[in-house]
C-alpha cells in the first residue's frame, strides 16, 4: 500500500526492499518536512525570538506530542529525544541504573536482545557490580512462567525488547509490566521493533523506560525517543552536559540545571530529525498502526505458504504472528543467500542482527532475515520464491 | 582467469576446503578472524617448523569467498618460509587494492582479481589475510 509515497520505489530500476527492521524507506511527506525546515524555516530552536526561530520551536514541541499520541503516555515532558534507541538505552544504564542499583543487584535480560540491551549492562556490571542475569528462553520465546522463576529478591531491573530484531517474537509485555510493579521492578523495554509495527500503550503495558528509533518508522537516521515516567525521569542523571539543559551555572562550579525535557538534550539537537519524525508518526497514524500489521500478517503467511514448498529452505519462525522470516537454504551460508537475492535487486539481512548470544540457543549462528513493512506486496513475495527455487543457480551469481 | 574455471576452483576450495578443522594438537598456536561486517567468523590454527610453515588448519563459518580464499591461501603458504609467505601476501593484497603485482607468484589466488569490481565481497577475501599476517610476524 501507498507506494506512490516512496520514490525510492518508483525509479527505474526496480527494487525489492525486505529489510525494513533494519531500517524503513521514507515517505516523500517525511523528507518534504525535512527539506521545508532546511529551506523556509531553518533557525536553532529554544534560542531566538525571530519569526522563524519561533516557529522551530513550536515544530520540535509539538513532536512531544505526536509522539504521546502513538505510545500513549500522559505527559508532553516525559519524551526525550536522543539519537536513536541506543542512546535512549545507554541514557537509561548510565544515567539512572548507574546511580539507583547498588553491588549484587540483579538485572534480568535474554539471550536473544540486541547488542544495545546487553552491552551497557555488562559494562555497568563492571563499573558497580550489579548482576545480569537471563531469563532462560522456551522454544526461543520469553514466557511469563520463566520470568517469574527467574525473579529473586534481588531482581531490580528487566530489560528486554518488547519484539526481537532475529525472530520477530513478541514478549508478554503487559503481564510482566504487572510482575515488575508487585515486585517493585523498573521494567525497560526496547521499542524499536515493535513501535513501528503494533500499536504501543505504555501506561497500559506498565512501561518504565522505553526506546525506539525513528528510522525504524519511516522516520530520518540519527534520531529517537527515550520515554520514561516523570518521576524517573526527574532521577536521571544527564550523560551528556552543556548549552541548552542548564539554567544558569558560575565559576564556583555551580550548576542548576533546566527542567524535563530541556534537562536532559544537552546542545542543539536533531532539530529537522524530530520534525521529521513527527511528520512520520503522522504518516503512521494516518494509514494506521493496526492495518499496517494486519499487512505484514498477510504477507508472512503469503510468503511462508510457499517458501515452505521449497525442500531447502529452513525456516526458523513460520508460525510467530509478526512481519519477519528468519530463513536459511540449507548448506548455504547466510551471506551468500543474500549477495544471491540481490542479484535480482532483492535487499534482505544476513547474519546474527547484532544478537551475538542468541546462537547459543537458536543453534544457528546466521540468518537470512525478511521484514515486511507496508509498502511491500505479494508480487515482490512471488519474485522470491522464485529466485529461492532457482538457488541451484546460487554459485554461478555469488562466485 | 575464464569465468567458469574460476568458479569450478572456488566452489572446490568452498565445498571442500584445505586445511579444513581444527587439531587437538599443543604444536599448533590458535588465532581468532572476525570480519567486522559482524558475520564471517574463522578460527585458524598453525604450527611453524625449521622456518617453515608446516600447517594451518581453519574451522568457522564463513561465506564462499571467504572459506575458498583461506583454502586456497592454506595451500599456498604450506611448506613456504617468512620470506616467501610474505611475498605471497603482500602481491595478494596489491592485486585486491587494484595495485601493480606480480601474478606469477599468485597462482589459483589469481582467482580473485576481480574481487576489487564488488566492494562488498572484498572483506571477504581478505577475511584470512589479517590472521595470515599475524602468523608470518611471528615467524
Amino acid at each position: 500500500m501507498n507506494r506512490e509515497d516512496f520514490e525510492i520505489l518508483n525509479q527505474e530500476e526496480k527494487l525489492i526492499y525486505f529489510d525494513n527492521s533494519a531500517t524503513t524507506l521514507k515517505p516523500n511527506q517525511v523528507v518534504e518536512s525535512i527539506v521545508d525546515y532546511y529551506t523556509k524555516y531553518t533557525a536553532n530552536a529554544h534560542r531566538g525570538d525571530y519569526d522563524n526561530s519561533l516557529k522551530v520551536d513550536m515544530a520540535y514541541e509539538e513532536v512531544r506530542e505526536k509522539v504521546q499520541k502513538l505510545i500513549h503516555n500522559k505527559k508532553a515532558k516525559e519524551i526525550i529525544f536522543t539519537s536513536g534507541a541506543t542512546a535512549s538505552l545507554n541514557m537509561v544504564v548510565f544515567g539512572f541504573m548507574k546511580y539507583q542499583l547498588k553491588e549484587g543487584d540483579e538485572v534480568l535480560i535474554t539471550k536473544a536482545e540486541h547488542a544495545s540491551n546487553i552491552l551497557p549492562w555488562v559494562t555497568l556490571a563492571k563499573e558497580i557490580g550489579i548482576i545480569i542475569r537471563y531469563i532462560p528462553l522456551e522454544n526461543h520465546i520469553v514466557t511469563i512462567e520463566n520470568v517469574k522463576n527467574a525473579i529473586t529478591p534481588n531482581t531490580k531491573v528487566i530489560s528486554l525488547a518488547q519484539v526481537t530484531n532475529v525472530l520477530g517474537d513478541e514478549r508478554p509485555i503487559e503481564e510482566i509490566g504487572k510482575l515488575c510493579k508487585e515486585n517493585e521492578i523498573y521494567f525497560v523495554v526496547d521499542g524499536s521493533q515493535s513501535v513501528p509495527h503494533i500499536p504501543v500503550d505504555v501506561e497500559r503495558l506498565g512501561i518504565d523506560f522505553l526506546a525506539f528509533s525513528a528510522h525504524k518508522m519511516l522516520g530520518p537516521t540519527g534520531v529517537g525517543v527515550l520515554y520514561g515516567k516523570e518521576e524517573l525521569l526527574e532521577r536521571l542523571e544527564p550523560t551528556s552536559l552543556g548549552g541548552g539543559m542548564n539554567a544558569t551555572f558560575d565559576s564556583e562550579g555551580g550548576i542548576e540545571y533546566k527542567s524535563l525535557p530541556s534537562r536532559l538534550e544537552a546542545g542543539t539537537p536533531n532539530i529537522a530529525g524530530v520534525i521529521g519524525l513527527g511528520r512520520a508518526i503522522d504518516y503512521l497514524l494516518e494509514v494506521g498502526i493496526e492495518k499496517i500489521h494486519k499487512h505484514e500478517l498477510e504477507l508472512k503467511k503469503y510468503a511462508t505458504q510457499q517458501l515452505e514448498q521449497i525442500p531447502n529452505i529452513i525456516l526458523y519462525n513460520k508460525d510467530m504472528p509478526n512481519g519477519m522470516i528468519a530463513f536459511n537454504i540449507d548448506g548455504v551460508f547466510s551471506q551468500d543467500t543474500a549477495v544471491y537475492l540481490n542479484h535480482y535487486h532483492i535487499c534482505v539481512r544476513a547474519g546474527n542482527h547484532c544478537a551475538k548470544i542468541l546462537k547459543e540457543d537458536l543453534q544457528v549462528k546466521n540468518t537470512c532475515r525478511i521484514s515486511f513493512y507496508l509498502y511491500n506486496t505479494k508480487e515482490e513475495i512471488d519474485e522470491l520464491v522464485r529466485v529461492l527455487k532457482n538457488s541451484e543457480e546460487i554459485f554461478k551469481v555469488v562466485l | 582467469m575464464d569465468p567458469n574455471l574460476r568458479r569450478e576452483l572456488l566452489l572446490e576450495n568452498y565445498q571442500h576446503p584445505t586445511g579444513h578443522g581444527l587439531v587437538e594438537d599443543s604444536s599448533y598456536i590458535k588465532i581468532n578472524t572476525n570480519n567486522e561486517s559482524c558475520i564471517d567468523n574463522l578460527d585458524i590454527m598453525y604450527k611453524i617448523k625449521d622456518g617453515k610453515i608446516e600447517d594451518i588448519r581453519f574451522d568457522g563459518e564463513a561465506c564462499a569467498i571467504s572459506t575458498s580464499a583461506t583454502s586456497i591461501m592454506v595451500q599456498k603458504l604450506i611448506g613456504k618460509t617468512k620470506e616467501e609467505a610474505q611475498a605471497i601476501l603482500d602481491n595478494y593484497e596489491a592485486m585486491l587494492d587494484e595495485r601493480p603485482y606480480d601474478k606469477e607468484i599468485l597462482e589459483d589466488l589469481n582467482a580473485y582479481d576481480e574481487i576489487y569490481k564488488q566492494p562488498n565481497r572484498k572483506k571477504c577475501a581478505l577475511l584470512p589475510f589479517e590472521s595470515l599476517r599475524k602468523i608470518i610476524a611471528k615467524m
